[in-house]
């Protein structure tokens, strides 16, 4: 990469953050127990809308993985998920009315708060549908994992969507709030994912999975990107270029050995698919606030005449952390 | 009154697990003299100092402010070590910690083995000339070159200058009476050989040298243990491990078996939140002494998987956190694979006559350009794979690599021929997992039984002839790795069971039995007439290869085809 791409991904970083600087204006504080962060408190940041019966299992998923603190931003929820996370103890939660689109999806929002409060911490930043699962989650908390990364001067720590789903029409079983949502979207596809470097910003740009082989079979080019880096240790100058894909400056998103040995890395599990997903597409379509003229949604929609159904017989179901490493989803890298 | 053991502990972080540690040895008879890095709030030391207040025989060192690498890591374990001497006359062999180290075993058993033991000093010490673990490639060049320049944080300067110095010539002279040796920075030495250390007439002249040595924890006491030592052992009582990145293996709870089992004393390092680990190894014992010597090979084994893991990774995948570049692969796919060029244009039930044969999975052609054949005609195959033709060509290569790896451990063949999607045949080329047949010029039979406008067939003949030239060049260059087989359709009629027996036997070598039934060949009567209409109408079906002059029989009349074993 000669010297002028370099210095226009820097004028584009600082773009990003003046934008994020600009943003907070936007965001009115609800609860702010920010003062009680600790400094080597792991944080987490996530934007959420009408989220409400997910968020008791979030928390408690994330809690018990050792987070300390939740930073949220509510945009525009009308089913009282912000007063439920304002109650919560660990959590600082701000509401905006502002389009979620305009601020780039929400990134401007949690770009702020990061500036703001993400400095030196290690930082989690993702979606309240998606669950981290890294290498012994199940025997090692996550500052284990932060720490082991520190160690190794290691800044970025990669986790892939992996899009779970249930056996039939997603809209089956109704999701109660505070149950598990993997008991019912327990499959996944194993192995038709295809990873593509991306030169511009030296990501690996990972497609496939139940969206690509249902949805988009016939436009696999528009099908959604699933690689994302959600776990970094932050700091004021970073930025997240376009969701979690990926991060600026460009070494962050170096988190693949291009040696043929293996790095480190995680899984996010989504739990998309779940029983309020029909009416999500809807709303979201009319809203048409998401990515590309919300054209997942589009094509789920379109879908909809028929019951949505993603299983097919060669669907894996999940079992633990150890299954999807020696699929070869993730990776235990060097550590052990 | 005093053990014969005294600890002396390095610790900079998690001085809570220090504290624990420092009362479990001093509970078992040890002095222990702790050295707290400087760099330590002042508030923590005075918490950990009241913790220990009521603990006898715990004493604290002048502190240091330790960073890795330098002299002043040698400087406080020697502080720390004089005034455990001093403070402890019934002290005769003197452990070095650190506050990560955990004891696996009672310490009365360690004890009990120095007391074996005594007058022999353990310590990791090995010639630089022997030494294959340091680094950044320094071994001799630690002692011989100046580094002024931090590693963690000015790694550029301190590159650049030590390849001045190397480029210049620039070299320290090692003092007289010194062997470099290396070794691990956690040792166990008798009280006679620290003595001699702490107190040799020349030590100022030493330690003034070792002050420029790259990281003279790992050689000060190495090298000076040679030289004053009358019994030594050259192996670490503290079980430690690094990486190739050198940073240590870290112990957490999911260890505990492993380290119960591996019959070490010390642990390095457990990581400070393992409280698992922590409350069953500093519980009293729960089992009689009478123990086995230390056995790693466990531990060792583990950690060499990882390293394993981290420096080659698993042939032929492909995924988020290892995407090798082109020919860095360590192995392009998991497993070997067949791929038959053009043969089911020959013979109509090759596929299932092939399952039948040699029981491996057969695909039809998986590149074609409408849909993905696989085996059985399914619509999924393992790993969710979908039979769609676009989403495979979105990325062939990805598609190719996925089939392999989810089926690992089962062969995967399938048929390919110039129509299908040639994207990946560079990689099957150069791959040594690749078996692949080729019967040249077969593309003709399905041609020659076309009805449609003989212009039209004529240009698809000689755009197939196009494709599968530049194909056979690829399998002809000199880069190929793949086991290739190459027969023009006139040789391969000449013998056909002859050529498809090696291949066979191939995929399936403990099959012992020669194949019962033959593939069923398309009858190619009018094929002679057919290549000679392409030639009339200006084209040169070169791949085709000399034709038999009668008209090719398929097999010879009797039920059994002529074989040769």
């Amino acid at each position: 990469m000669g010297y002028w791409q370099g210095y226009r991904l820097r004028l584009r970083r600082r773009r990003i953050l003046w934008r994020s600087f600009r943003s907070r204006h936007a965001l009115s504080v609800v609860a702010d127990r920010t003062r009680t962060i600790g400094k080597s408190d792991i944080l987490l940041f996530a934007t959420l809308r009408n989220e409400g019966p997910r968020l008791p299992w979030f928390l408690d998923y994330y809690r018990k993985l050792g987070v300390r603190h939740f930073l949220f931003v509510d945009n525009a929820s009308t089913d009282g998920s912000d007063s439920y996370l304002a109650a919560q103890p660990d959590v600082s939660i701000w509401r905006t009315e502002a389009s979620y689109r305009a601020a780039r999806f929400g990134m401007d929002w949690i770009g702020w708060l990061q500036i703001r409060h993400g400095h030196g911490h290690w930082c989690l930043v993702v979606d309240v549908d998606e669950f981290l699962v890294y290498p012994f989650c199940d025997t090692r908390p996550l500052p284990a994992l932060t720490e082991w990364l520190d160690m190794g001067g290691i800044r970025s720590f990669p986790a892939m969507i992996l899009d779970m789903y249930p056996k039939g029409p997603v809209d089956a079983h109704p999701y109660l709030p505070g149950q598990d949502p993997f008991e019912q979207a327990c499959w996944f596809d194993a192995g038709n994912y295809t990873a593509r470097r991306n030169e511009r910003f030296g990501n690996l740009w990972i497609q496939g999975g139940p969206r690509a082989r249902v949805f988009f079979s016939d436009a696999p080019d528009r099908a959604p990107a699933l690689n994302k880096i959600p776990l970094v240790k932050w700091n004021r100058r970073y930025s997240y270029v376009g969701s979690t894909h990926m991060l600026l400056p460009r070494g962050l998103n170096l988190v693949y050995e291009e040696w043929g040995g293996e790095r480190s890395s995680g899984c996010l599990l989504h739990a998309k698919f779940l029983s309020d997903f029909p009416a999500k597409a809807e709303e979201e379509m009319r809203r048409r606030e998401h990515y590309h003229d919300s054209i997942e949604y589009r094509a789920y929609a379109d879908r909809a005449a028929g019951p949505t159904d993603l299983w097919c017989v060669w669907s894996e179901r999940y079992l633990n952390w150890r299954q999807l490493e020696i699929l070869g989803l993730m990776s235990k890298g060097g550590w052990t | 009154m005093s053990g014969p053991l005294g600890i002396v502990m390095l610790c900079h972080t998690a001085l809570g697990r220090a504290t624990e540690l420092a009362r479990h040895w001093a509970a078992a008879g040890c002095p222990v003299v702790i050295h707290v890095d400087q760099r330590v709030p002042r508030d923590d030391i005075e918490a950990m100092r009241r913790a220990l207040a009521d603990c006898p025989g715990i004493g604290f060192s002048e502190r240091y402010a330790c960073e890795w690498g330098t002299w002043s890591l040698v400087a406080a374990t020697l502080a720390a070590t004089q005034q455990l001497l001093a403070d402890h006359a019934d002290v005769r062999h003197v452990c070095l910690v650190s506050g990560m180290c955990l004891p696996l075993r009672p310490v009365a058993e360690l004890v009990a083995y120095l007391e074996e033991h005594s007058g022999t000093d353990f310590i990791e010490s090995v010639t630089t000339a022997d030494v294959g673990w340091t680094v950044g490639g320094l071994n001799i060049e630690r002692f011989t070159l100046r580094f002024p320049f931090s590693w963690r944080t000015r790694r550029r300067l301190f590159d650049r200058y030590v390849a001045l110095q190397r480029r210049i010539g620039w070299r320290r002279r090692i003092p007289h009476g010194i062997e470099p040796h290396l070794g691990s920075q956690w040792w166990c030495l008798t009280r006679k050989t620290l003595e001699s250390i702490l107190n040799a007439p020349d030590r100022s002249r030493i330690e003034r040298y070792f002050r420029r040595v790259w990281i003279p924890d790992e050689s000060y006491f190495q090298s000076l243990a040679r030289r004053y030592s009358t019994r030594l052992e050259s192996r670490s009582l503290t079980l430690s491990k690094f990486d190739p990145q050198g940073r240590p293996f870290v112990f957490y709870d999911d260890h505990i078996e492993l380290l119960r089992r591996s019959d070490c004393f010390v642990a390095r390092k457990v990581w400070p939140g393992a409280d698992r680990l922590f409350a069953t190894f500093l519980a009293p014992p729960p089992w009689p002494g009478a123990r086995l010597l230390p056995n790693p090979g466990r531990i060792d084994r583990l950690f060499s998987r990882a390293v394993e893991r981290r420096l080659r990774g698993r042939a032929g995948l492909y995924m988020q956190s290892r995407f090798p570049r082109l020919d860095h692969e360590n192995g392009k796919t998991s497993t070997p694979y067949s791929v038959f060029h053009g043969f089911t244009d020959l013979f109509e039930d090759f596929e299932a006559w092939l399952c039948r044969t040699t029981g491996a999975r057969v695909h039809g052609h998986l590149f074609a350009p409408d849909r993905v054949d696989f085996a059985g005609g399914e619509r999924f195959f393992h790993g969710a794979l979908s039979d769609s033709a676009l989403l495979r060509d979105h990325n062939p290569r990805a598609f190719l690599t996925n089939l392999i790896w989810n089926a690992r451990g089962d062969r995967q063949v399938f048929q390919f021929s110039p129509r299908d999607n040639q994207a990946c045949n560079w990689f099957m080329a150069t791959d040594p997992n690749a078996q692949i047949s080729v019967i040249t010029g077969s593309w003709a039979i399905p041609l020659m039984a076309r009805d449609a406008d003989f212009a039209a067939t004529r240009a698809e003949a000689a755009r197939l002839q196009r494709i599968e030239t530049a194909h056979l060049a690829i399998l002809r260059s000199m880069y190929v790795k793949a086991q290739v087989r190459i027969w023009s359709l006139g040789e391969f009629l000449e013998s056909p069971m002859e050529a498809l027996q090696p291949i066979l036997h191939d995929i399936a070598p403990r099959q012992r039995r020669s194949p019962t039934e033959v593939p069923r060949m398309l009858p190619l009567d009018t094929l002679g007439r057919f290549l000679q209409n392409l030639r009339n109408q200006g084209m040169q079906p070169t791949l085709v290869g000399d034709l038999p002059d009668t008209p090719p029989q398929p097999w010879p009349d009797q039920g059994r085809p002529y074989l040769v074993r």
